[in-house]
């Protein structure tokens, strides 16, 4: 799967599907999961219809009508995180749990 | 349809108004892509899921943001509730709502009862992909990935990266 059709180009993978979504929606939209179904069926179809290495499929589908999106993404300066070097838990339960080893496999 | 975002300008064009070093984009364009043909239809194949998007499962040690090319090995029968999302580099908005939209489980589990997909492996593999060092990458990480994707013989594997 690709959101990023340049950079998949450059990587040059087998055989990639490009779904023109927001970075953060490889796969669809959260909680849609008809939308989903349908978008990786149309990608697992890729694996099946594309022979010649290197093809691109490009899903028809779009994030909204007026793709307003596309101006603002990357254009706001660097809005990245700071690279910790310590394990960013999504709460801090998750930590205790991790720290408390309860399932112990990485 | 607007055209695709042009990421690797608009990165570049923002580097240089930022004053960072610009960025060493892998760049495989004049070799052959390496290519297998799919063995068998998709109806019959063991199908394996890696992820970048920094998914975890709690209770699993989270990834750190500088550089982590380790990966988490995530039972595919996992309930999709206990799933989390951790990385520096994209809105986690949406990924925290629905881990489906980069980790599609749920999706893959239906078109296995559907029939679509023939099998899941047992075991899918996540990474948190914002890792500056391609070397790292194609070093460190990928054949790892690789090896314990042979080992479980799947016969496709679908990568979805952030």
């Amino acid at each position: 799967m690709s959101s990023a059709l340049d950079i998949t180009r450059h990587v040059n993978p087998p055989r990639a599907a490009f779904l023109d979504y927001p970075l953060g929606h490889t796969t669809g939209k959260p909680n849609e999961p008809a939308l989903q179904h349908e978008i990786l069926c149309e990608a697992l179809a890729a694996f099946e219809a594309l022979r010649e290495p290197g093809s691109v499929k490009l899903l028809p589908y779009r994030w909204s009508e007026d793709d307003d999106w596309k101006r603002s993404a990357l254009m706001g300066g660097d809005d990245r995180q700071p690279r910790y070097d310590t394990p960013q838990y999504q709460n801090e339960e998750d930590r205790s749990r991790a720290e408390r080893c309860e399932i112990c496999f990485t | 349809m607007s055209a695709p975002i042009e990421y690797i300008t608009r990165i570049r064009e923002n580097y240089a108004r930022l004053g960072y070093k610009p960025y060493a984009w892998v760049d495989k364009r004049s070799e052959p892509p390496p290519w297998a043909p799919l063995a068998k239809p998709l109806t019959r194949c063991r199908l394996g899921l890696v992820a970048s998007g920094g998914i975890y499962v709690s209770g699993q040690v989270a990834f750190h943001w500088r550089d982590d090319t380790t990966f988490r090995e995530v039972p595919t029968d996992v309930p999709t509730a206990q799933l989390r999302a951790t990385h520096f580099a994209y809105d986690l908005t949406d990924a925290r709502r629905d881990p489906n939209v980069v980790f599609p489980i749920d999706t893959l589990r239906r078109l296995v009862a559907e029939g679509s997909v023939g099998s899941l492996a047992e075991v899918a593999y996540t990474f948190m992909g914002g890792i500056y060092s391609a070397r790292r990458v194609a070093e460190e990480l990928a054949p790892r990935l690789t090896e314990h994707l042979l080992a479980a013989r799947v016969d496709a594997a679908l990568l979805v990266p952030v």
